[in-house]
């Protein structure tokens, strides 16, 4: 078996209000992976609102968010446990995030030892 | 025949009195003599039952019979412990009790048992023993279960139990667990054990390979026990306990209705709810109510919030909420059980066809009930489908009540489908 990492992306802030059912169906989605004994970690969200993210580059230049310059941003994580890459991809093609204009990037995970 | 009849009688209560208060008595015993002599313990329990049997037949019953057995008991230390001590002092000269010295006098009262108990609670929950002789010791050490009631609880024989025993109570004797009042690192150690174990004891009741509907309720009605012991301490009565519980009085309250004449399980759904035992239902929103004072949700808060529902047969929305709850309760802890159980919530939330395609992406099949679930959500829409999954099922499934009733389903297809 191998680790996927689907890291979720939205297009911008404001794709951000996930209606009940969206959330109700991201559950699903979720506990489905859970119920097949594939999800290796249930992951984290990363904080969408203003204020809660700061980029830092080269040169002491600290700037405020992630969304100044790429109109994606990171929402959140998870890692999954599957035998390739295609069935991770049909997992992630489940998802609700593409009524809400997001997207998904499946990354195999190289686990250090 | 006089005579008789008071045998009977005392014989009931005796073990009824044994199963009640053989575990405290050990555990007070071995408060004094240590975990490593929790035979000597053992020996001198039995031997008061068995005077008491003896005495009650000939004598009758005495006034307080519980009183009666702490009596002997506390004699029967004295005197084992007076020859210990004459063999130390006059035959063995300068050898030294290997353990601290004992606490003055027997108490068998109050306070002293009940921390007694609850230590020895702990003792015999050690992380180290595999579940299977966990469940072993408890029901041997603290539920007074001699080794054959074990064996018949588990349908095995009473050779496989001793093995399973013999690891646990060696480990047991040989830990330098200390029966006194319980220390918050004890607890914050083996309290989860101790809840698992718990639950555990009380499925194998529940969910019993056994037809024996006697030792069933039986094993849930000490699990019930043991609970109630932990909630009435401040240390131990934790959020999660009352949880337990209330998942434990909820369980419990069906267990008369569902169970068929012949052992056999009734489904949820074929269940007749005037069967369920109000009381228990009552009890069970009780402590349910005190578990969620606080914002903690455990695997236990859970399953008692689905048991919860299922006692709420016509509420709206019931099954989104249970489905819900199955969606939480597996990101804690993946199970098969818990797998398909979510699947069949899918089925009345979404319906058959999306809980098909549910189902089918668990691949349990080697899994009796996974068959049996595939076989239930095909049977209208597909019966030779639900027919091969029922087939299957009978092939793996064990218990033979549970292999009737799936033969039973079969034939029914069947005749639907040719005529």
């Amino acid at each position: 078996m191998k680790e996927f990492m689907f890291i979720f992306r939205l297009k911008d802030i404001g794709d951000f209000k996930p209606t009940a059912e969206q959330i109700q169906e991201r559950l699903n989605w979720l506990a489905g992976i859970a119920a097949q004994n594939k999800l290796v970690d249930q992951g984290n969200t990363l904080s969408p609102f203003p204020g809660s993210a700061k980029t830092v580059r080269p040169g002491d230049v600290v700037t405020d968010g992630p969304y100044t310059e790429i109109k994606e941003f990171l929402v959140g994580y998870i890692i999954v446990r599957t035998e390739t890459i295609d069935e991770a991809v049909e997992m992630a093609k489940e998802n609700p995030i593409f009524k809400l204009g997001g997207n998904i990037e499946v990354r195999e995970v190289i686990k250090r030892k | 025949m006089i005579l008789n009849g008071k045998q009977l009688n005392s014989n009931g209560l005796l073990s009824e009195l044994f199963r009640q208060e053989y575990g405290k008595m050990i555990a007070v015993l071995c408060r004094h003599f240590g975990l490593k002599h929790i035979e000597i313990a053992e020996d001198i329990i039995g031997d008061t039952f068995l005077k008491a049997s003896e005495h009650w037949a000939a004598n009758g019953v005495p006034e307080n019979p519980a009183a009666w057995l702490y009596t002997v008991a506390r004699n029967n230390a004295k005197d084992h412990l007076k020859r210990v001590t004459l063999f130390e002092t006059k035959i063995a000269g300068n050898l030294k009790p290997d353990e601290a010295a004992p606490e003055p006098g027997f108490e068998f009262a109050g306070e002293h048992i009940s921390d007694s108990q609850l230590a020895m609670i702990f003792a015999v929950c050690d992380p180290g023993n595999s579940t299977e002789s966990q469940i072993c010791l408890a029901l041997q050490i603290l539920c007074g279960f001699k080794v054959e009631e074990i064996a018949n609880a588990f349908l095995t024989n009473i050779e496989t139990i001793k093995k399973r025993l013999q690891r646990a109570r060696t480990s047991l004797r040989n830990s330098h667990f200390q029966i006194k009042a319980l220390s918050g690192p004890d607890i914050s150690q083996r309290l989860d054990r101790v809840l698992k174990t718990l639950y555990l004891l009380f499925n194998e009741g529940y969910f019993s390979k056994t037809n024996d509907h006697l030792i069933r309720n039986e094993l849930c009605a000490e699990a019930i026990r043991l609970t109630l012991v932990l909630t009435e301490n401040p240390l131990t009565g934790t959020v999660q306990t009352k949880a337990l519980l209330a998942l434990m009085c909820y369980q419990s309250s069906r267990l008369d209705a569902r169970t068929g004449n012949s052992g056999e399980i009734v489904l949820f759904d074929e269940q007749d709810p005037t069967l369920w035992d109000k009381d228990l239902i009552e009890k069970g929103n009780y402590y349910f109510v005190l578990a969620c004072q606080g914002n903690q949700a455990s695997k236990y808060h859970i399953e008692a919030g689905i048991a919860y529902w299922h006692t709420n047969p016509a509420a709206v929305n019931k099954w989104p909420h249970i489905l819900q709850l199955y969606n939480q309760l597996i990101l804690i802890e993946y199970s098969p059980v818990t797998a398909l159980n979510r699947a069949f919530a899918i089925s009345k939330v979404y319906g058959h066809e999306k809980a098909i395609m549910e189902t089918a992406k668990l691949k349990l099949t080697g899994n009796d009930q996974y068959h049996k679930l595939l076989g239930f959500l095909y049977e209208t829409t597909d019966p030779g489908e639900a027919i091969g999954h029922y087939r299957k099922a009978v092939q793996l499934t064990r218990a033979k009540a549970a292999k009737r009733v799936l033969e039973k389903k079969i034939e029914q297809l069947e005749n639907k489908n040719g005529g």
